[in-house]
This record gives C-alpha cells, structure tokens and sequence, in this order.
C-alpha cells in the first residue's frame, strides 16, 4: 500500500509499471538531437487542424491513442486520466480526451504536469484504484506564444535566457503488472518563490524548486545521490540547469556527471537558435516518453530520477507585478 | 526552500551568473537595420519628389508605402526575423508600428473579425496611440501658450 517516508516523499513498495509511451513532436524538435527518438513528427504547426489549440489537442489526442495502441488496450482498459496543459482552463487537455470516455482529472502544474500526473497516476495504481492510468500532457510553441507572449509575428527581440516551448505531446500509461520501467519514489514538490519578477527567465525562477525537491527526495529516501544513472529536470534550460547544480552542490549534493535537464536535451541551442534551450509541458514529457524511458527499456538506463518543474504564474499575475512562483515534482523511476 | 540566500541575494546572484545581452552587436544591427529602413523610405521620397509632388504629399506618401512594406512584409512572415535581428531599428521605423498592429491582427483572426481582429488588433499598438496622443495635446497647448 506505499510507505510514507517524510513530509514530501513516498515509497510505492507495490512498483506500478510503466507499460507503455509515447511521444508526439513538431518539425523542431524532430529535427534536433533527440529526434529519432520520438514516435511520429509532424511537420505542419497546424497538424490539419485550423487554430493552434485545436492542433495542440491533437497532438494529445493522437498521443494517447498511440501509448493505447502501444500498450494493446482499449480506451475501456484505463480507469483514469490524468492531464493538462499550458492553456488557459487546459482546454488542450479537455478537447484532447473529450471523445476518449475514460474518467477524466485534468490537471494545472504548469511544465511540470508531466511529473505531476505520473505521480497521481502511480498512486492510483498503488492504492488498488486502479488497473490502469493514462499520464499525458501537451504543448503548442505557438499557443504558448498566444497567451503568455507576443504574436508569432510580431518583430520583437528574445533576450538570451529565454526559452523555446516545445511542440507536441508525451504520456505513459501506468499499471500493475508487467516488465517495464517501474515507479517506486513520489516526491511531491512545495510552491517555492525566490521572487524572480522576469517571465523571460525561467530557469531563474525554477531552480530553487528543483533544488528543494531533489534535496528533500534524498533526505528523505536516505538514497545516496549516485543511486541514479541520471537525474534530469524538466525546463531549467542552460540557465536554471548551472543554477540548479550550484545550488544542490551548496546542499552537499554533487551529481554533476550524471545531471541533465530535458530544456537542454531537446534542441541544438546555436543551431536551432533557441536561446536557453526548451520549455513546457511537453519538454519533460517528450523527452521522458521519447529517450529515457526507451533507454530504460534497453536498459541503457537503469534508475532515473525524473523531476519536471513549473513556473506558476500567468500573464496577469507578471503585469501585476507578482513574482513567479515554481514548483518541481519528482519522480524515482528504476528497471527492477 | 532549503537556500542560504535572500531573495535579493539569490535575484543578484542569477542575474550574474545569466547569459548576456549581446549588446555591441545588438547595437551594430540595430543601426544598420534602422538604417536600410531609413535609406528606403529617404528613396521613395526622393522619387516621389522627382514626379513634381509638393514637399508635404510626397512625404505623406512616402509613410504610406513604408506602411504597405511593414504590414506587406510581417504577412510575408519576414518582418518578426527582421524585427529579431535588428531590435529597435525595426520597431522604431514606421515600419516596425505597422508589423505592432497587423501581427495580433493576423493572430486573432480564428476568433473571429469583431472580437479577434478588430478588438485584438491594437494590443501592442494601444499604449503607443494612448500616450503618443496625450503627449501631443500637451505639447500642442504647450505651444499655443508660448506663441
């Protein structure tokens, strides 16, 4: 039934299953360095669709029934679904699922709905209410830009610790038997705000959450650091990726050489001219559903500490002249 | 938060540590960006002048074109790749205004001509029509007090 180890973490002692994932790009991220690793790449931004948010719900939609098919069940085989996106009232997520039928919890963690959803679904399954889950969340480069931003083509400058928002869809599909990549730690993340006002810096905002998650899950699983092939964190871009390892090194944690961030993973920066590297809720997703759980299949990768982290502001919270408060949810992932 | 630092210190300590603002080479760009835009507009004038237009038509034609040429340009989906190379020199040209009022206009138009286009349309646009309008009044009484 899952041991509660602290404050924020717990130890699913059953080890739900990650039966299967997939992942859904656009053309730049297929074309960066992750590329071959995801399911399909759909060149057009619009996806055939005439508005960007009915093509980011595609994307979602299409995703699912891709872990669907991966996992050979039906929409009738998964009790839950958890989902969510950037948009305003998640309506990605909402239209994404609406003809899917399968009870519905969506969900508003920002970037790090990824993490946050793998973790309700897990617990789900641990606590016998559920066969099985469907964790999924999107995001749109220009539905993003919509809402939090400018118009796409509007002739402004980026500053250079901007970020890129990812355009596609990942999930997992979470369930009690099976051989796959199993979920044994939930870390759940507190709201931390170190009164970063700049919305174009991100990475700023979103470090300290990552550092006191990932500190707070070692503390409270007494696992040593290098118990991880590799610790990767959702959106802190080249940015909040050196802030975040300053600030962990800080807390006696090293875990330099097996560190990552998926923001940076995802896209060649100079290349690809992508600043600071990749963000949103498809960033972590992507990235997890796309290469490391494909890698922990093959077992290139045999425990992996996934933490996804949000920045919770909106557009009228920033001109209001609110600061940004951030959030990192963390997942402990291991081949067993 | 586990964080041995204020939030001042930790605001100080991030911006020091982020990437720069390329500033030398933003300034380059800009000047040299601004510049083309300027010499175009200074060729239409010119030509316009050589067809035997008065002083004032040709220049009020002249902002005419390079209206057409922004809005032309932001549809052509050029002018926001002009716009992020050369900064201000392409937002400050009349230009860079007409690429401020057609972008949203091109954004809002799956919601609709009232609520998208025609209500989104002076999204960037409004604060510079608000404030270039004011200042202007008062200038204008300004000058009618003095002369």
């Amino acid at each position: 039934m899952g041991t509660r180890l602290g404050k924020q973490t717990v130890r699913l002692d059953s080890k739900p299953v990650i039966q299967s994932w997939a992942a859904i790009v656009g053309a730049k991220e297929g074309h960066g360095p992750l590329g071959r690793f995801f399911d399909e790449i759909i060149e057009d931004e619009y996806f055939g669709e005439e508005s960007f948010e009915k093509a980011e719900s595609k994307f979602l939609r299409e995703t699912l029934a891709k872990i669907l098919m991966k996992g050979k069940v039906s929409s009738g085989d998964i009790q839950y679904i958890f989902a969510g996106d950037l948009l305003n009232q998640c309506i990605a997520a909402n239209f994404g699922v609406r003809e899917s039928e399968i009870p519905f919890f969506g969900l508003y963690g920002a970037c790090s709905t990824m993490a946050e959803s793998l973790s309700l679904g897990s617990l789900m399954v641990e606590g016998g209410f559920a066969e099985r889950c469907v964790c999924i969340t999107s995001s749109h480069f220009c539905s993003a830009e919509k809402q939090f931003r400018f118009p796409l083509e509007f002739g402004n400058q980026r500053p250079p610790t901007a970020q890129w928002t990812v355009t596609g869809a990942g999930g997992v599909m979470v369930g009690k038997a099976g051989d796959g990549p199993r979920v044994v730690h939930v870390t759940t993340g507190k709201i931390v705000d170190m009164g970063i006002t700049d919305a174009n810096d991100m990475g700023s905002a979103m470090a300290p959450a990552a550092c006191d998650t990932i500190t707070a899950h070692f503390r409270e699983t007494n696992l040593p650091p290098n118990h991880y092939d590799l610790i990767v964190t959702g959106d802190l871009g080249i940015h909040g990726k050196n802030l975040c390892l300053q600030l962990l090194e800080e807390n006696g944690i090293t875990i330099k050489e097996f560190y990552d961030d998926c923001g940076v993973m995802i896209y060649d920066p100079q290349k690809q001219k992508t600043d600071c590297g990749g963000s949103g809720c498809a960033c972590s997703a992507t990235v997890l559903a796309g290469y490391i759980l494909e890698k922990m299949s093959k077992r290139e990768l045999n425990r992996v500490l996934f933490v996804a982290t949000g920045a919770l502001h909106s557009p009228i919270s920033v001109q209001q002249g609110e600061s940004i408060p951030a959030i990192a949810h963390a997942v402990g992932i291991e081949m067993v | 938060m586990e964080q041995k630092r204020t939030k001042e210190e930790y605001k100080k300590w991030s911006q020091k540590l982020a990437p720069r603002t390329p500033k030398a080479r933003n300034l380059i760009m800009a000047f040299f960006i601004g510049g083309i835009i300027c010499t175009i507009g200074q060729l239409i004038l010119k030509a316009l002048l050589n067809t035997g237009l008065s002083k004032d038509d040709a220049s009020s034609l002249t902002t005419l074109f390079m209206i057409f040429i922004g809005a032309f340009l932001t549809g052509l989906n050029v002018y926001d790749d002009i716009g992020r190379i050369g900064g201000a020199g392409a937002a400050i040209p009349v230009t860079g205004f007409a690429n401020s009022i057609v972008s949203p206009a091109m954004e809002y138009k799956r919601e609709g001509y009232v609520m998208g286009v025609g209500a989104r349309m002076f999204l960037i646009a409004g604060p510079v029509l608000v404030y270039g309008i004011i200042s202007s009044i008062i200038v204008g009484i300004i000058y009618y007090l003095i002369t």
